[in-house]
């Protein structure tokens, strides 16, 4: 089964009931199984330019290298899969792309993004990140937090200073450790996780997280995995009847089949016959 | 503003403390950065560690220990007003923050720096913090240490550029209308609870409290609606099924609709009726 076919992706994104511009956005690439999230900041509207290079730099980058190749074929220097490849070095173009624009003109001095994207290929999902745009997977009826910020807020939850509970009344919310385009590198962290049959995945901006609860989330994607745009809506809805402080964007991700990649040529031949 | 403690005498304040270091102590001696001269207080009683705007209390192994809002405590993650007891000396805590950091503005997400983030070689692994399996006994000292990084996040986050905050649209301090819309973020329905009682079927009479901000009605794979507590109301949605739901004989159409008080609803041959508790 192709990819486009095992895989529901819907998205959304919102400017929530404070702001006047969104800062976010996301791209979804259905035919290569890839979706990308980022949210940006910096004055005026250097946020929105940051997180929308972000997002056309990685989706096309991508999307072009897997014309000719394959996410499971091994890189002969790193002997890493392609599909995690693929994602650090495209977020490192979008970083050097950024970079440059933020130092060509004065109003995007000091423009950035945070990212999280994700390749489903083989059964599995790559997971990128930087900063504090989260990916989530529901599976069964657990709601699991699959990223790791890159946030003072976690480094202080991982140090012990701070309860996960505490952390929500924080008043250091809003400090990333990471980001795109604010130095000329920048290191995605890049995960491989199975992905099972009936899994929901969640790619979502801080302007979800901070404003609704993980157990609501929960509830809403569990009562409403079987109509995802309906889900997508009632989660941007949540974080703006509690207050919408910020942008919010949601990237739904449903796999409906298996997606295993043909290995070898007779397993390609054996695909093509069947 | 720096958050600050205030020492209270009989209910009144006589001497602020603003949290201007990463950790100052409390006790009886000397050395200590609020001293209080008093033989119930420990020679280092307590410890008070500021991360940016967030402020954490902890015993230092004190003899007589440590009340926080009246409760007795080890450690604590300091709250807007609250009220230290040392012995019967009573210190307040005001973080001036709180009402501030609500505007627009202090929300913005900035970009701090740490050496931790910035791996020197490019072939490392994802980096995982150093710091994840932290016992008990470790926790003081890393206290100290992360008060020490977090000299350095600030004194390098100093210099980034002011557009990562920038000053407009959002500049015009308090009287802007967003801060108003920005303090309540519950949900004002929070205090009103509605309930379903099933009318017909095998469960007629049972009662629903709707207590949850969603609650599911209906049988996963045949119909199933769901109905969602909003700051202005209940609202019922169709989420999956080939029959929609009805609400008082009417089918419901794509979107949500508002329930009102006894509303009747019907969901894959079953009535239950909505209605508003209290």
């Amino acid at each position: 089964m192709g990819i486009s076919t095992s895989l529901e992706i819907v998205s959304q994104t919102h400017s929530g009931m404070v702001r006047t511009h969104n800062e976010d956005s996301v791209g979804c690439e259905s035919a290569c199984g890839l979706v990308v999230l980022a949210d940006g900041m910096g004055g005026y509207n250097a946020g929105e330019v940051a997180s929308g290079i972000a997002v056309s730099v990685v989706t096309s980058e991508i999307s072009q290298r897997l014309q000719t190749a394959n996410l499971i074929d091994r890189d002969e220097v790193s002997g890493e899969e392609l599909a995690v490849v693929l994602l650090r070095e495209s977020v490192q173009k979008a970083n050097l792309s950024i970079f440059h624009a933020a130092h060509s003109k004065p109003q995007y001095t000091g423009m950035g993004t945070t990212i999280v994207a994700g390749i489903f290929y083989d059964n599995r999902v790559a997971v990128a990140h930087v900063g504090d745009s989260r990916m989530y997977r529901l599976r069964g009826d657990v709601l699991e937090t699959i990223t790791h910020d890159h946030s003072l807020l976690q480094e202080q939850i991982d140090a012990g200073i701070i309860s996960v509970t505490d952390a929500r009344s924080s008043q250091n919310k809003n400090l990333v450790t990471r980001a795109v385009g604010i130095d000329a590198k920048v290191t995605a962290e890049v995960h491989v996780h199975d992905v099972l049959v009936g899994d929901l995945y969640l790619f979502c901006s801080d302007g979800l997280n901070d404003m609704v609860e993980d157990q609501d989330i929960q509830s809403v994607l569990y009562a409403m995995q079987s109509n995802l745009p309906l889900a997508a809506d009632q989660l941007v809805q949540m974080a703006n009847d509690n207050g919408g402080r910020d942008n919010v964007s949601v990237i739904l991700v449903r796999a409906k089949a298996e997606f295993a990649s043909p290995r070898g040529w007779f397993a390609k031949l054996l695909s093509y016959i069947r | 503003m720096a958050a600050k403690l205030v020492l209270m005498v009989n209910g009144s304040p006589t001497t602020e403390y603003p949290l201007t270091k990463e950790r100052m102590t409390i006790g009886r001696k000397p050395h200590n950065d609020i001293v209080i001269d008093n033989l119930a207080v420990s020679g280092e009683h307590a410890a008070i560690v500021t991360i940016l705007h967030d402020s954490f209390l902890e015993d230092l192994d004190s003899t007589n220990g440590l009340e926080v809002n009246g409760a007795r405590s080890k450690k604590h993650f300091l709250q807007n007003n609250d009220v230290i007891e040392i012995g019967k000396h009573k210190l307040k805590y005001l973080n001036d923050q709180v009402t501030q950091m609500t505007s627009a503005e202090f929300e913005r997400t900035m970009v701090v720096r740490s050496s931790v983030n910035q791996p020197a070689q490019s072939a490392v692994k994802p980096v995982q913090p150093a710091s994840m399996n932290v016992t008990q006994t470790q926790l003081s000292k890393l206290l100290d240490d992360e008060g020490q990084a977090t000299g350095r996040y600030m004194a390098q986050a100093a210099p980034i550029p002011t557009p990562t905050m920038p000053a407009s649209p959002h500049g015009g301090g308090t009287t802007q209308p967003v801060a108003a819309f920005v303090a309540p973020a519950k949900i004002s329905t929070a205090g009103v609870s509605a309930a379903i009682q099933i009318l017909s079927g095998a469960n007629a009479g049972k009662e629903l409290d709707l207590v949850k901000n969603l609650t599911t009605l209906g049988k996963p794979g045949v119909q199933v609606a769901v109905l969602t507590r909003r700051p202005h109301g209940f609202f019922i949605t169709h989420v999956e099924g080939a029959t929609f739901p009805l609400v008082n004989g009417q089918t419901l159409a794509n979107q949500a609709r508002q329930l009102n008080d006894h509303d009747v609803i019907e969901l894959a041959g079953v009535k239950m009726e909505f209605y508003f508790k209290g």
